[in-house]
């Protein structure tokens, strides 16, 4: 008798099939993900690094990258401020109207960029509701950046809310309560025990912002009006560049945008590691089924 | 600190969870709030520590009317159920964060000080710079006690203390709780469901219902005399067997039992399973032996009678009993409550 036993197959274990799923994942991977960063690689440095240097030092390109920088940090500091209160607000306290608050946040997930733009349009326009006041008052909002801001903070408002919900609903209120009971004041409370306990999922959700705020095109191409050297961030920028078949500056442009992508994969990993991310109860929140006689 | 409560209401959205609740704790008490769940122990606690605040009715610390000062200044130390120990700060972080926000400034040198004395009174030396991940069970619960002492509370409160640890644990720090109340002669009020808990614990116990008060008084009060049917089973085993009561005793099929002062009439009488006996001969209630539980100290019987109820009763280990068997059950004592 032979020893050698035959496993029984676990489902989907058949080499053939496993091959095949496997070989298809790669495949598809490698064409539809890999393939363009490559070539925007390539094609940016297609005529050698002196054109690639010339094209980024491009006084509109330029203005491109500062305009772009600038609109991060305003907007993502801002809807990081929105997300730790929206998060707090619909954690910790009891409100009529806290699931519709909590649908409202995930809107933008959900209607597409260019209906926001629009909207924006709509309302800060000059044939829009507060439109002819804002004028009256010589207040520039569209084709400005404070409507590239706007509809950047729209685009990315639930990033950091949604990293932090499920992590405060698992903590719950128990540790704000023993940080109250021990004589801290609000503030206290939330710098001392709330803020390091959510740190790396705020992050998490921070970096996560800040990728889609310097990638965000829909929205803005319809507030920001695409003046060139004025109100052109790098995406849009990008886009003129190709339309006035400018390949290498829009291969050298985008390049830019490609290693941001990379950097925030990067944090997005590292953030992980530290547990941020994760749809599940940290280790240290302690939640044992009460046990009745 | 006396701590007072008068006619204390509390309604959650439609659940009203305490009912017009009275209680007066003396000062350096030790009180238990004894309930099954629902029965709005935990919402008394709260609102004593003023984590909740009452919608009628007024608390007072000592003389002064405490209801609406905020937990912040109310000088509470609270240990929750699950102990709520800051997972970022180590073990002596957690027992110093009290002093560290405190109004009172103490240098660090103080606090430090203050910590290594709570360490040792908690029995934790040595363990100050691990973080709450890397310690017990019951070793957090005694942090979490630490922590709400370095506060010098007015009145300490404990919300299950010992509801998440095992068996073992729970019982050795109950008596190390007990040892601690005396050295430091703190107002104690801890919540439990668990009644073995309550009465080895307390000096007082306070049995809940539906948000109401149904008994209070000493171990010894309430376990010789329960109040009422809801007392009897909550506080241990009990059986219950209809009967009727003639002249001052109760008949149950062939057995009777004192029932000094209840009314003739029918009657529920309860009885504990050590208070019953089992023979094999009359007279008594007649019974079949259902299940017999061998279990470390005693032999327990699992009976039913004729009529159809459930008996459970403890034999002698030696006794010979067997499933199927027949015989009667007598009762030495039990506690009669008139149905009329």
């Amino acid at each position: 008798m032979s020893t050698a036993r035959r496993k029984p197959p676990r489902v989907g274990d058949n080499p053939l099939f496993r091959r095949l799923l496997i070989g298809i994942v790669l495949l598809l991977g490698a064409l539809l993900i890999l393939a363009p960063l490559i070539v925007i690689g390539v094609e940016a440095f297609r005529q050698g690094w002196k054109v690639y240097v010339a094209t980024l030092a491009n006084a509109d390109t330029q203005h491109a990258i500062m305009l772009t920088v600038i609109t991060a940090l305003i907007a993502v500091p801002l809807n990081t401020i929105f997300g730790v209160a929206a998060a707090w607000a619909m954690t910790k306290f009891d409100f009529r109207g806290k699931r519709l608050l909590l649908i409202v946040t995930e809107i933008p997930f959900s209607v597409s960029p260019i209906v926001a733009g629009v909207a924006y349009l709509f309302v800060y326009g000059l044939q829009g509701i507060f439109g002819p006041m804002l004028d009256a008052y010589d207040v520039k909002i569209l084709f400005a950046l404070p409507g590239i801001v706007l509809a950047s903070m729209f685009v990315t408002a639930p990033f950091v809310a949604r990293e932090l919900i499920p992590l405060m609903q698992a903590q719950g209120r128990d540790l704000e309560e023993a940080a109250t009971s021990l004589g801290a004041s609000g503030w206290r409370t939330f710098f001392s025990v709330t803020l390091p306990n959510v740190k790396w999922a705020m992050l998490y959700g921070v970096v996560l912002c800040n990728a889609r705020v310097m990638g965000e095109f829909g929205a803005v191409s319809i507030v920001s009006g695409n003046i060139r050297g004025q109100t052109n961030t790098l995406p849009l920028h990008i886009e003129l560049l190709y339309h006035d078949y400018q390949a290498a500056g829009a291969f050298a442009s985008a390049s830019i945008l490609a290693v941001i992508a990379v950097f925030t994969i990067i944090a997005k990993v590292a953030l992980e590691g530290r547990g941020a991310g994760r749809r599940v109860k940290p280790a240290t929140i302690l939640v044992t089924p009460e046990t009745r006689p | 600190m006396k701590i007072r409560l008068d006619s204390v209401i509390k309604t959650f959205e439609t659940f009203r969870a305490v009912h017009g609740v009275s209680l007066e704790i003396e000062s350096g008490e030790l009180v238990a709030l004894l309930g099954p769940s629902g029965s709005g122990k935990t919402t008394i606690l709260r609102m004593v520590a003023g984590l909740e605040y009452a919608d009628e009715g007024h608390i007072y610390f000592g003389d002064q009317d405490a209801t609406d000062i905020p937990v912040r200044e109310r000088g509470v130390g609270f240990v929750f159920q699950h102990y709520a120990l800051f997972p970022h700060m180590t073990v002596a972080e957690n027992i110093g964060f009290g002093m560290k926000v405190s109004k009172v400034k103490r240098d660090k040198a103080e606090i430090a000080a203050r910590v290594a004395d709570l360490l040792r009174l908690v029995r934790l030396e040595g363990l100050g710079d691990r973080f709450p991940g890397q310690i017990s069970g019951g070793q957090r619960q005694r942090v979490a006690l630490a922590r709400a002492l370095a506060v010098d509370p007015k009145v300490l409160l404990l919300d299950e203390p010992f509801g998440a640890l095992d068996a073992n644990v729970r019982h050795d720090l109950r008596r190390w709780l007990r040892e601690i109340h005396q050295e430091l002669g703190i107002t104690t009020i801890f919540v439990t469901h668990d009644q073995e808990e309550a009465l080895d614990l307390a000096d007082r116990v306070v049995i809940l219902k539906e948000g109401k008060i149904v008994q209070q008084g000493t171990p010894q009060e309430v376990c010789r005399d329960p109040k009422d049917a809801f007392v009897m089973k909550f506080l241990g085993d009990a059986n219950r067997l209809t009967g009727e009561v003639r002249a001052g005793i109760a008949h149950v099929g062939g057995a009777q039992v004192a029932a000094a002062g209840v009314p003739d009439g029918p009657v529920d009488i309860f009885a504990r399973p050590r208070d019953l006996d089992w023979s094999t001969h009359g007279p008594g209630v007649a019974a079949t032996v259902e299940r017999v539980l061998d279990r470390p100290g005693e032999r327990r019987v699992i009976a039913t009678v004729s009529t159809g109820e459930t008996l459970e009763f403890d034999v002698e280990p030696e006794q010979a009993v067997e499933k199927g068997e027949a015989g009667f059950v007598t009762l030495r004592r039990a506690k009669v409550f008139s149905l009329g």
